[in-house]
């Protein structure tokens, strides 16, 4: 295992510019990738943010007894698509008008009777928040005797489900080539890599090396070179997200753990890499 | 020890390279295989250590038979095998002791080992106070000395060489051969393929195997050997 070790950190020190060149490929390939991830991470906050504000709100008759309405909240509190219940009174939801309508101050500053309806303003758990699901709780809203009128604002909520499925289908298109195009460029860096040592394999057999004993330094070189290049590629990515979070546009980067995410899949691409490219390399000689 | 049953090989492009070749090394031997460059020398000998299967036929070498051995089992083959040839094959990066100490390495000899075994087959080939040379820093039958020493290390049951002296000149060559003719008489068989007939006459009492567009037109250890006037003479021709 040492001599293994020694033979891996040997490849390094024996070709450095080749080294160096598979690293810079390998990590500019996860560069781009990594460009598209924080778009995506980006793009996909943005729409968590605004489905946050999928709401079904349940407007009550007047006089509905509080007791009732608690007894409601809990009930409705337990359905599995719901994350939280709150009770708006009649007081509340003008004060709240007050507060948001600010160009209709005076409507509501002259008012001698207060016109809106108490409502219970049901919020919807992570993954539940479309349209199809709204309309499964909207339904069961209208089915107790209290409830006047629900609305969810259906318009947006089925706009905001399509521009989720476009985004999903993009994302998966062009993710799903970057990747590919990454595979490629890597696989191709580490058999030039095999070829450039192809004397050494051919002598390695020579003297009896079993397959499986010349093909391990290579998968340690090409896990070790893709771990560097998904380091180094992590960098670059974090560089640009500096630049425009500061001038652009505000931004979010990476949580941790999708940036060790991205150097495990950078090891892993590097890994079956050089697998593919050993097996071939030991196949045909 | 080495045994080829009626072997042919044949390959898709040229066609047959070795056609019902039968000949036996037997162990200790100094076996020479001559002919002219093409006759099926070097194919023989890459069948020898199994890097390519006879077309139809049988090698045997060492208890090992081409028509049973599993890829797997090819590596522990070639350990009992030491193989040299005309072009050397050293690692240019390595030193000559790094070189010969490769063939234990990657056989998982134990790291203790591997110097006291490097420096005696370096000794042995007259090179010991060489072993930290490149093998651009020496002559090419240094070099050549270097590849048997990495053939030897593994205490090999035979040697195989192929045109071992191809690339040297005269003197070198001499040398080369002696130290052949030294390893063989500390009971190593050499299986040795030359087109050059200067050397098999200068060993006499050798085993002869000649080779000619794929055939045995002459074997030695053969019982009545065949009247001068069918064994075509030893006479040698460009390459």
């Amino acid at each position: 295992m040492r001599l293994i070790l020694r033979e891996t950190l040997l490849a390094f020190r024996r070709a450095p510019l080749l080294s160096a060149l598979s690293v810079t490929t390998i990590a500019f390939s996860l560069f781009v990738f990594g460009l598209f991830g924080l778009v995506a991470v980006n793009i996909r906050r943005t729409m968590g943010a605004v489905a946050e504000r999928v709401e079904v709100v349940a407007y009550l008759k007047r006089g509905t007894p509080i007791e009732t309405i608690t007894t409601a909240v809990r009930d409705i509190e337990s359905f599995p698509e719901v994350d939280s219940v709150e009770h708006v009174t009649e007081a509340e939801a003008l004060a709240r008008a007050r507060r948001e309508l600010r160009e209709f101050q005076d409507i509501f500053q002259d008012l001698e009777a207060n016109p809106l309806p108490a409502s219970l303003d049901v919020r919807l758990k992570l993954g539940f928040r479309d349209a199809a699901h709204a309309e499964v709780v909207a339904q069961r809203l209208r089915t107790f005797s209290f409830v006047d009128e629900v609305r969810y604002g259906q318009d947006w909520v089925e706009k905001l489900d399509r521009m989720r499925t476009i985004a999903g289908a993009v994302g998966l298109v062009i993710g799903g080539a970057f990747a590919l195009v990454a595979v490629i460029i890597i696989g191709t860096t580490i058999r030039m890599a095999v070829l450039q040592r192809s004397r050494e394999i051919a002598i390695m057999r020579l003297v009896g090396a079993t397959d499986g004993f010349i093909r391990l330094p290579f998968l340690l070189e090409g896990l070790l070179k893709g771990v560097l290049g998904g380091v180094v590629a992590l960098g670059l990515s974090w560089a640009a997200w500096m630049a425009i979070d500061r001038y652009l546009l505000r931004a979010d980067f990476f949580t941790s753990s999708q940036a060790l995410l991205g150097i495990a899949a950078g090891g892993l691409i590097g890994l079956a890499g050089s697998l593919v490219s050993v097996g071939r390399h030991l196949r045909n000689v | 020890m080495i045994k080829f049953a009626d072997v042919t090989k044949e390959y898709p492009k040229t066609g047959a390279a070795l056609q019902g070749v039968s000949f036996h090394v037997r162990r200790g031997e100094f076996a020479f295989l001559t002919g002219h460059s093409g006759a099926g020398k070097s194919t023989a000998l890459r069948l020898t250590y199994l890097a390519e299967h006879p077309t139809s036929g049988e090698v045997r070498v060492s208890g090992f038979s081409t028509g049973r051995v599993g890829g797997r089992e090819i590596p522990l083959l070639r350990r009992k095998l030491g193989i040299i040839f005309q072009d050397f094959r050293l690692l240019e990066d390595r030193t000559a002791e790094e070189n010969v100490a490769f063939a234990l390495e990657v056989t998982g000899t134990r790291r203790s080992q591997i110097g006291p075994k490097v420096m005696r087959v370096l000794t042995q080939v007259g090179l010991a106070a060489k072993a930290g040379q490149y093998p651009r820093e020496l002559s090419g039958g240094e070099q050549q000395r270097v590849a048997i020493a990495r053939a030897l290390v593994n205490d090999p049951l035979v040697l195989l060489a192929d045109e071992p002296t191809g690339n040297l000149d005269e003197r070198a060559t001499r040398g080369v051969v002696q130290l052949l003719r030294d390893i063989n008489a500390a009971g190593t068989a050499v299986l040795m393929a030359t087109h050059d007939l200067d050397i098999v006459k200068g060993l006499t009492g050798a085993h002869l195997v000649e080779l000619q567009h794929g055939r045995v037109v002459y074997d030695s250890s053969e019982e009545t050997p065949p009247p001068p006037e069918e064994a075509p003479p030893l006479e040698e021709e460009a390459p």
